[in-house]
């Protein structure tokens, strides 16, 4: 069983800790050892969330150490950006092309990275890049609050595990109401992944 | 049964299954999902009490009654717990008293970093601290036990990072079916603390912690793993996970017990090791307490006194003071330096009630966004407190001068003016933090004949920590109906005269009023009132800028609304954030802000 360290990192809102909780359960399921970490910054919407998650034989720290980030979800652009440090040399970076711009860049003087420019932050550590059309995705499926599913469905493609040992925890966490959508959000993740995979290098 | 637990859902249901009866707390990150949880359990009695102090004096009854009571709160809130703290410590308890103090290394979410370890130090009460939830699951058996077998309160001390992480938790008890029938036995030499009495119980109190320094030395979840033996570390909380990772081949003494220690222990471990060293986060308490033991021990020599560990800060101390080596591999380093990337500050939320308020105090306080120190004359001082309110000091709105601690700016307020300060000031405070400890305040305001102006800003919940009740509100900790303790009725009732509530909302209706109540011969109370719209749904229709009329004036972005951002030299409205509050449109001197019709 290989050691797995995840960070994601986003605003509030976009379903982050549910993700993490889910990612940290299904490692639980399948005979982990499991930690995660939350920050939150102070509680209001928008604010920025940084969730470890770390499955192992056994974990110490709940926390991902910066330089050993096995895989890093970036529900939001910017905010990606900042944790890229925590991701090893060979490490994968999965960013959703979501943008929120923070009031600070609305009336600051520093302003809203563009992709090309976090694109070179993260091309300093990884040449795994990933851009996902979150946003197509996730509207195609009806649930445009399922943002947090394709990420998980395009990570799941990178690991070991069955198909069934993400969806079984998904179904027993979600409601119906958003169950369907939120699976076939994160098949699709999934497919997104088996697209982009083949060539190596940097991918958008 | 295998389940995934943060610390504090596992000191909730350890509490539980440990029988817990009574449990009280008030809300404060990162303790509040401890009384979250219980108040949805079966069979224990939960409330949010107005404060610490009461929440520990409500446990400490409970206890005196020989129920098991456990009382919560964040590391701050034991500074305003501190009396009964210290009073259920010189009477003892009968049924057991558990208070968790949860610490916030790094002030993730507070206004101050303290190591409470000390309290109990000072109050002669022993202290517990878990490495992860398990620990704090199967603690909470052992804190309850302690308490009743050596007639104490207990503290058990988490912090931000215990509190808040899931760790792997095997749940293999289920509640106590023996719990003691609660009954009060009379007892004035143990309760009623007249200093003849006192003196008898300060001698009980020393005569414990000596039996509990024994008590310690054979407690089964203080752990000796013994491997190198070229270094020993002494670790406790979530510090003990960091160093166990970083120190990989070295001997390990995990205290669960931090207050007493187990000397004999300790010195057996010291003996068994070449160099000793502790690893602990905030304060050298372990190390104090171990070098008075004679042995020679190092920690803060190269692990920091100040903020949160982690695993680099513990492995750069290390390398720096040659325990370890230097990496072989180093982290990677960029080629070349990181584009400083623009922050994401907290915020008010959109629809947020204070905003208007806080707008309109700067305002009339003649602030700008980027206001210098020096107050000019007619500048309005505005001291506040703590709460979602206080966010309102970053800019755009820039509004506010002080925040300490819960129920600080009455006082405050009162002292500038009676300072002689020439600058009129008011004092701003959320409905919960009011109740907390801004009755007082205000009590002592009419009794000393202020002129202090006090806006109370009623979102009608606890908003900060997550919507918990309290006394205004009218909804229990199990979000059942109860009286609510009527803000208007109160102030009055303490003797303000001069009382108005306003739609949060309104900007002109704000400004007349707080104008008005500044010009009051004597105390005034201005309560804003309009509800967290996180809290309470449905939203209201959307604003939208009206792109004909919109010269690029941005005066709406003063209001600092996270709906609001600019678009080709336009202001813009992101009509899926937007609660439809329309202090924006108010703001606006082009009208060009309305009602969205789609």
């Amino acid at each position: 069983m290989k050691d797995v360290n995840v960070l994601m990192v986003g605003v509030g809102g976009h379903g982050v800790i549910l993700a993490s909780d889910g990612m940290a359960e299904i490692g639980m399921n399948n005979g982990y050892d499991v930690k995660k970490s939350d920050s939150l910054g102070m509680a209001q919407r928008g604010g920025s969330v940084v969730s470890h998650v770390r499955w192992g034989k056994h974990v110490f720290s709940p926390m991902v150490k910066k330089g050993e980030g096995d895989f890093l979800l970036g529900f939001e652009q910017l905010e990606a950006a900042r944790w890229a440090s925590h991701l090893k040399p060979d490490g994968v970076a999965i960013v959703a092309d979501i943008v929120v711009i923070p009031i600070s860049a609305i009336d600051g003087k520093i302003p809203y990275p563009s992709w090309d420019e976090i694109r070179g932050i993260f091309a300093q550590y990884t040449n795994q890049i990933y851009l996902i059309p979150a946003t197509r995705i996730s509207h195609e499926v009806g649930n445009p609050r399922a943002v947090n599913m394709v990420l998980l469905g395009f990570l799941s493609a990178f690991l070991d595990l069955k198909p069934e040992a993400w969806t079984d925890t998904i179904r027993r966490r979600l409601p119906p109401k958003f169950m369907e959508s939120s699976l076939k959000a994160f098949i699709k993740g999934a497919d997104e992944a088996k697209t982009m995979m083949p060539a190596k290098g940097i991918r958008e | 049964m295998k389940q995934l637990l943060s610390g504090n859902e596992a000191i909730a249901l350890g509490a539980y299954h440990a029988g817990v009866a009574v449990a009280t707390a008030y809300p404060g990150t990162p303790s509040t999902e401890i009384l979250q949880n219980i108040a949805r359990m079966d069979g224990v009695y939960a409330e949010w009490s107005t404060n610490e102090k009461v929440a520990l004096e409500v446990g400490m009854g409970a206890a005196y009654g020989g129920a098991r009571a456990l009382v919560s709160m964040k590391h701050v809130g034991l500074n305003v717990a501190a009396d009964p703290f210290f009073a259920a410590s010189t009477t003892g308890i009968i049924g057991g008293l558990v208070v968790v103090s949860c610490d916030d290394p790094g002030e993730h979410s507070s206004q101050g970093e303290q190591d409470n370890r000390h309290f109990a130090k000072l109050a002669k009460v022993p202290v517990l601290e878990p490495t992860d939830s398990q620990e704090a699951y199967d603690l909470m058996d052992w804190a309850f036990s302690i308490s009743e077998e050596f007639d104490t309160p207990v503290l058990l001390r988490s912090t931000t990072r215990i509190s808040h992480c899931k760790t792997v938790v095997d749940v293999n008890k289920e509640r106590k079916a023996d719990l003691r029938q609660p009954g009060f036995t009379r007892s004035p030499a143990k309760y009623v603390m007249v200093p003849s009495n006192a003196r008898v119980r300060r001698h009980s109190m020393e005569e414990r912690i000596v039996k509990l320094r024994t008590y310690v030395e054979d407690f089964p979840l203080n752990e000796m793993l013994l491997a190198d033996r070229k270094l020993g570390v002494v670790s406790s909380g979530i510090a003990y996970q960091y160093a166990r990772e970083v120190f990989k081949d070295a001997s390990f003494l995990k205290l669960v017990t931090t207050y007493p220690i187990p000397a004999n222990l300790i010195r057996r471990f010291a003996q068994e090791v070449e160099r000793v060293v502790v690893i602990e986060e905030l304060d050298p308490f372990l190390e104090e307490e171990i070098r008075c033991l004679g042995i020679s021990v190092t920690g803060k020599e190269f692990i920091p006194i100040i903020g949160e560990l982690n695993l680099e800060i513990v492995e750069q101390g290390a390398i720096q003071t040659g325990i370890l080596p230097a990496a072989a591999k180093p982290s990677p380093q960029p080629e070349s330096p990181a584009p400083q990337l623009v922050p994401r500050r907290p915020q008010l939320c959109a629809g947020c009630p204070h905003v208007a308020t806080e707008f309109v105090l700067r305002k009339i306080g003649f602030r700008t966004p980027s206001s210098t120190k020096e107050l000019k004359k007619g500048e309005l001082i505005v001291t506040s407190d703590i709460g979602c309110y206080t966010l309102g000091v970053y800019p755009p709105l820039s509004a506010l001068d002080t925040c300490a601690c819960m129920g600080a700016s009455i006082g405050q307020a009162l002292g500038l003016e009676k300072a002689g300060v020439p600058n009129k000031v008011v004092a701003v405070l959320g409905d919960s933090t009011f109740m907390h400890s801004g009755i007082t305040g205000l009590i002592d305001v009419v009794y000393n004949q202020g002129n202090t102006t006090v806006i109370i800003l009623d979102n009608g919940t606890t908003a900060m920590t997550g919507h918990q009740g309290h006394p205004g509100t009218g909804i229990s900790a199990r979000e059942t109906e109860t009286q609510a303790v009527e803000l208007e009725l109160l102030v009055r009732g303490i003797g303000v005269k001069d009382v108005n509530v306003v739609d949060a909302f309104d900007l002109d209706a704000i400004e007349s009023t707080i104008r008005r109540s500044l010009e009051t011969d004597g105390p005034s109370v201005v309560i804003a009132r309009g509800p967290c719209p996180l809290y309470v749904k449905p939203k209201g229709t959307p604003f939208e800028v009206d792109t004909e009329e919109c010269t690029g004036c941005y005066e709406c972005l003063d209001v600092g609304c996270p709906a609001i951002s600019i678009s080709e030299d336009m202001a813009q409205i992101d009509a899926s954030m937007c609660e439809g509050c329309g202090v924006c449109a108010q703001v606006c001197p082009q009208e060009a802000i309305l009602e969205s019709k789609r």
